[in-house]
């Protein structure tokens, strides 16, 4: 049989089109995005980008209704956007099987907070499986839509970052014949979530989840194995492998389902060892339950409540001694910073200088906040931005009110931002926003959006034009402005905050990341005339990866910047701020 | 087969080959049989971060990130970034590593120096050491951007694998107009001179 090594989130893919998956629907987030960009590669699964979680739900929740089985992937805090539709879905079921799967993110590598989405399953009331490995990943895709069909529910399969991003061995399987063709069916009965329809409903859904609690204690993927009884640990997804690494010789019940837990078969692992743990991840969503069960468990005693667990932390927490390593020491660190030549790093800049109090959003450019650009003061969640300089200049004096600019991206404005424009405009709210149009989703990797002009399937499609659609909110003073002239973006800015009214001010440079031709040309690149430099730092001061600092070697605090001419995309903003012409064209 | 498992550690600055690297480390322990798990965090890294990937490879490999204090090789693509790393090895584990500086930000901003006499003091901790010259031999093979296969091919020196696994797994993952040049690069870092001290 046909062996790769495959990302989980490669092997999500994979099991979706083993199972016979014919939709996904996801907006990009870390650590799921990969999911979609790898349904895209199998021709029978119409894989798309939705403008936000919860339109990628319903996309999904269609498909389920007319019959097709759905993949519906998203991050963590995604799923706070879907919840919506999640939660009554739950008491529908489905028609065609439909997993949406949560990809969190516990120690926050690429997130603003680490929920724990077990507590979904519990809260929405739908299975949840997670896998272990690769392997798993795709085993538990396939038999989720399964479980989703023979249960008439959706099916949660949540991975964390460490099964989402690591590679592991996989087997290949053929992908499954014999569906039923799609087709349109009426049951309001079941379908028509009104009170009437919802209360017969809501009795279904407590029976199932106590029927699949029962199925789960001879569930092949709910695993016993006996080894040493003195210790028995209960675990599931990533954590089982730290458990096996750090303590091989324990017996461990691993749980490939950990929404509803099979009773039966936790009492009979308590049963078979002397001392019961649970080892998990953030939340202690399983030791509570065995808790409640009246058996007695050790858990977030001792596994801590926050971050990743390795197989370190594991041995630390029973008491294992640790392998000696050298002692750590201060070095400089190495953040991550926006590209050379990135076009958000000019509107930043200007925004420090004019004092702007800015509300921020989710992208690269919440790296804004950082030195030396420093000019981003608040990022909650997605599209928040908009709706935080609503409020927050409602409650300053009216000098400070002209301080308060919202900064969003494109793809975060169609995400969830709109609704704050609209909010402005409706409620008469004097804040300016700036969308920051790069052409496409940045941080998670270049993804394309309704503005982008392409599809996730590289179709040509209608891209959104940002100036109309700000006009038809009723916003009346729409500026488009290039990012790269600093003067005018300070100008702009400057006027547009000093006004009563709202206004949007769009910069419309692309991301110097977009491969598709003819969206980023790099221009030749800058160079630093040594001669002409006097060492004043102030093309330090717009944070660019291209410019270095170069001390005199006297020991002096004399020094004069150089540009590397590999990384400099010659975006001019450096020549702006040199006073003394000695930032020029390479010759 | 033998238990053991064989850890493997790359180190480096988002952007650097650290993960085509990896990935080809990995498939070329799947040709030759191991189990193999391989782990790095992606995102915001991309932004020219650190970034760390790990490799596992032997019988049966359970956790896809070594355990700290258990790294067998460091493999390191810039020389802070090495250096920042010494604590996941094992004592006694060897280190291959890249003779280049990227200054950080703060370093680019003048702010902190780039640390000093980085090369001795991983030589002091770890004597086991390979200081390679990977742009300049990547430039011998044709692109001074196949540094990164010149060090996997330093590192394959002390991994007890066939060569022709290691070209094969090289085919599979580089791109066909980049293939010679890998390949080149990859048989002048494994020529490199690395004897146990």
């Amino acid at each position: 049989m046909n062996k790769e090594i495959l990302s989980g989130n490669e092997a999500i893919a994979r099991g979706a089109y083993e199972a016979g998956c014919r939709v996904a629907s996801a907006y990009p987030g870390t650590p799921s995005t990969e999911i979609l960009e790898n349904t895209v590669n199998y021709k029978e699964i119409d894989s798309a980008w939705a403008p936000n979680e919860k339109v990628a739900l319903e996309v999904a929740i269609g498909a389920s209704f007319g019959g097709g089985r759905a993949l519906c992937t998203m991050k963590h805090v995604g799923v706070n956007v879907a919840a919506d539709p999640l939660f009554t879905l739950s008491y529908t079921g489905v028609n065609g099987g439909l997993v949406l799967v949560t990809a969190d993110d516990p120690e926050m590598h690429s997130s603003q907070n680490e929920q724990d989405n077990r507590n979904y399953a519990k809260f929405a009331k739908v299975p949840m499986l997670e896998p272990a490995d690769s392997q798993e990943c795709k085993e538990f895709t396939r038999l989720a839509f399964e479980l989703s069909e023979q249960y008439d529910t959706p099916v949660m399969l949540r991975t964390t970052t460490r099964i989402s991003h690591s590679k592991s061995i996989v087997t290949l399987a053929e992908r499954v014949s014999g569906l039923a063709q799609p087709k349109l069916v009426k049951n309001a009965a079941k379908l028509v979530m009104l009170p009437g329809n919802a209360r017969v409903r809501h009795p279904f859904v407590e029976d199932r989840i106590k029927k699949l609690s029962e199925a789960g204690a001879t569930m092949a993927i709910n695993r016993r194995e006996l080894r040493d009884t003195s210790i028995g640990i209960i675990t599931s997804g990533v954590c089982y492998q730290y458990v096996r690494e750090a303590l091989p010789d324990a017996s461990t019940l691993k749980l490939g389902m950990v929404h509803p837990l099979p009773h039966s078969l936790i009492r009979e692992f308590a049963a078979q060892v002397d001392n019961l743990y649970v080892v998990e991840e953030l939340d202690p969503f399983i030791e509570e339950q065995v808790k409640s069960m009246g058996i007695a468990v050790t858990g977030k005693e001792l596994i801590p409540l926050c971050g990743e667990l390795t197989p370190g932390r594991i041995r630390s927490a029973f008491g294992l001694q640790q392998p000696q390593s050298v002692s750590e020491e201060k070095l400089p660190g190495r953040p991550p910073n926006m590209c050379p030549g990135c076009p958000h790093r000019g509107v930043f800049f200007a925004l420090n200088q004019l004092k702007a109090y800015v509300t921020g959003d989710i992208g690269c450019y919440t790296l804004g906040f950082m030195p030396p650009l420093s000019a981003m003061d608040t990022c909650v969640c997605m599209g928040a931005s908009i709706g935080m300089a609503t409020g927050v200049s409602k409650v300053v004096s009216a000098e400070e009110r002209k301080r308060v600019v919202a900064v969003i991206g494109d793809s975060t404005f169609l995400h969830t931002g709109i609704n704050g424009l609209m909010d402005m405009v409706y409620n008469n709210s004097p804040s300016t926003v700036v969308i920051l149009d790069n052409r496409i989703t940045a941080m998670t990797g270049r993804q394309d959006n309704p503005a982008s002009g392409f599809t996730l399937m590289d179709d040509p499609s209608h891209s959104i034009d940002f100036p109309l659609l700000c006009k038809s909110l009723g916003v009346k003073h729409i500026r488009v402005i290039n990012p790269f002239d600093l003067e005018q973006t300070k100008s702009v800015l400057q006027e547009e905050m000093e006004r009563s009214e709202t206004s949007v001010i769009i910069t419309d440079k692309p991301c110097v990341l977009v491969k598709r031709e003819g969206v980023f040309q790099k221009g030749p690149a800058y160079t630093v005339e040594v001669e002409r430099c006097t060492g004043c730092r102030a093309c330090l001061k717009i944070g660019c990866p291209a410019i270095e600092w170069r001390p005199s070697g006297d020991g002096s605090k004399k020094g004069t910047a150089f540009i590397d001419p590999l990384l400099c995309t010659g975006c001019d903003v450096c020549r702006q701020l040199c006073k003394f012409d000695a930032i020029g064209r390479a010759k | 087969m033998n238990k053991r498992i064989t850890n493997i550690l790359l180190v480096g600055v988002g952007g650097q080959g650290i993960l085509l690297a990896a990935e080809i480390l990995s498939e070329t322990m799947l040709l030759a049989g191991f189990d193999v798990k391989k782990s790095e965090i992606h995102g915001m890294s991309q932004r020219g971060g650190s970034v760390v990937s790990h490799v596992r490879y032997g019988a049966e490999v359970f956790s896809p990130i070594v355990p700290e204090g258990e790294g067998d090789i460091l493999f390191g693509f810039e020389l802070m970034e090495t250096y920042r790393s010494l604590s996941l090895l094992k004592p006694g584990g060897a280190v291959v590593t890249n003779d280049l500086r990227i200054a950080p930000p703060s370093v680019l901003m003048g702010q902190e120096p780039y640390p000093e006499g980085l090369t001795d003091r991983i030589r002091a901790r770890f004597p086991d050491l390979l200081l390679l010259d990977g742009q300049k031999l990547a430039s011998e093979a044709g692109n001074v951007r196949a540094a990164n296969t010149v060090l996997l091919g330093a590192v394959s020196r002390r991994l007890d694998i066939d060569e022709h696994y290691w070209l094969q797994a090289i085919e599979k993952m580089v791109p066909k107009k980049a293939l010679e040049v890998n390949k080149k690069a990859f048989l002048l870092g494994r020529a490199s001179d690395w004897s146990k001290p």
